[in-house]
């Protein structure tokens, strides 16, 4: 993808569902990519817009240079979070796929429960939904016994060697 | 088609439990029998692809090695997400070997390809063509819907085929077998929020209501979907936007596997209609 061959016609901001949520709109993460100085890396990667996307694909599918907005949103993403970038009005998100990754680690699959739990313990959010909690639970929708899949060590494994592995290539990326 | 590879994805054994147990009963009248893969993994969804693009892959990739050692050619992927992801790395490991042999490293497994993935729409039109349109002998005339497909049923290109991004229809055939009718509406395929429901709840509450909202006024009496993401945040959300003071909107959000059983027959609690948060067990009486 050739960044570069954005010509800012809004497209992917006016399609955006988040962009009301975001600080710099898609538009504007395009073109501070583009110029790609330090500065504009530090605007990137301090800015809440790229936690806020929701990876909806909207941008992607319309804009016109057939270029992926959602795909450098996941790119300046991840860079964000090794370098401990993350906006404190955005420390929830990152909080949630932390622990999302945590369980998955952990099992092998994503719990309701412990996901919940971690989530609300790294958040500090501890007393949002708790009525919604008993009324999953008579709905079958709460599962209280983990479901731990066998293959858990070689899940385990397959998370240390994408760590070890890093930011090597990028062809890993969508 | 008497038997296919089955990935449930973690919502199914959850929140989305009411998609796993419709999906079954509908298979069952078709007579095609889901195969439940051994020992599935997460597909990482949302948080993979967020904070480790290796991860992203290797996740899925496990998937697909799994599918094929045990002798699947094809496999559902019900979830809208874990769909997403499984085909999107399928497609991306038959293109590249680069990827494929970077796989292999991280997971120490083998994966030649291809396995195709299918999502709840594709499935459901395939039943009905194979001979469950004939048995959908209960049909839910005069109801409307509006047929929601969200983000990961409509886009991502080579990953959803065969559909207008912009004005997808896969659901359509499925929804008239069922008798019932879909409604012109423009939020067909606008986003609920997604994973924000704990993270970013307010944007989930506000892009939700928007959609109950432009479903009301097309003038449907429910919801379809195919995504237990969406259905969460439509129907469970439904309660925060009341709490919030706005709407009620008392709309019923229903997959669409749902509303097949239904018009096959079906006991509504078998189907899973007495778990939502928003009355559904009423569409029941209007077969």
């Amino acid at each position: 993808m050739e960044v570069a061959e954005c010509y800012q016609c809004g497209k992917c901001t006016a399609g955006c569902p988040m962009a009301r949520w975001m600080d710099l709109a898609p538009n504007q993460v395009m073109r501070l990519v583009q110029v790609g100085d330090e500065a504009a890396a530090d605007e990137l990667l301090r800015c809440g817009a790229i936690w806020a996307c929701a990876g909806c694909l909207t941008c992607t599918q319309r804009c016109p240079k057939e270029l992926d907005p959602a795909a450098v949103m996941d790119a300046l993403r991840e860079m964000a979070y090794e370098r401990g970038t993350v906006p404190a009005g955005r420390k929830r998100i990152l909080a949630f796929h932390k622990a999302f990754l945590a369980v998955v680690e952990r099992t092998g699959r994503m719990q309701e429960v412990p996901l919940t739990a971690l989530y609300k313990l790294a958040s500090g959010d501890l007393v949002s939904d708790l009525s919604l909690a008993p009324r999953m639970l008579a709905r079958g929708k709460l599962p209280l016994i983990p479901r731990r899949i066998r293959g858990r060590r070689e899940v385990k494994r397959l998370f240390a060697a994408c760590r070890k592995v890093g930011r090597g290539g990028g062809e890993g990326r969508r | 088609m008497k038997a296919i590879g089955y990935y449930p994805g973690c919502s199914l054994h959850g929140g989305g439990r009411e998609l796993d147990m419709s999906l079954r009963a509908v298979a069952a009248v078709a007579g095609v029998e889901l195969r439940e893969m051994d020992d599935w993994n997460c597909c990482g969804a949302t948080a993979a692809h967020v904070l480790n693009h290796d991860l992203a892959v290797a996740l899925p990739y496990r998937v697909l090695a799994l599918a094929e050692a045990q002798g699947m050619a094809e496999v559902l992927a019900p979830c809208a997400a874990c769909f997403s992801r499984l085909k999107g790395t399928a497609v991306r490991l038959a293109r590249s070997a680069d990827l494929a042999a970077r796989m292999r490293g991280i997971t120490g497994l083998e994966y030649r390809g291809p396995v195709a993935v299918k999502n709840v729409v594709e499935f459901t039109n395939r039943l009905l063509a194979d001979g469950l349109a004939g048995r959908l002998t209960s049909p839910l005339t005069g109801l409307k819907v509006a047929a929601y497909y969200g983000c990961l049923l409509s886009r991502g290109e080579d990953i959803v085929e065969g559909e207008d991004a912009e004005n997808p229809s896969g659901m359509t055939a499925a929804i008239r077998a069922a008798g019932a009718e879909p409604v012109e509406w423009n939020y067909a395929t606008e986003c609920c929020g997604g994973g924000f429901s704990l993270s970013m709840t307010e944007a989930v509450v506000d892009l939700s209501e928007a959609i109950l909202a432009d479903a009301r006024a097309a003038g449907a009496d429910a919801i379809v979907t195919g995504c237990p993401m969406c259905h969460s945040n439509l129907d469970m959300r439904q309660l925060s936007i009341q709490a919030r003071g706005r709407g009620p909107y008392a709309m019923p959000v229903v997959y669409l596997t749902e509303l097949v059983g239904l018009a096959a027959g079906l006991a509504p609690k078998g189907l899973g209609l007495d778990r939502h948060f928003i009355d559904a067990l009423g569409l029941a009486e209007r077969t």
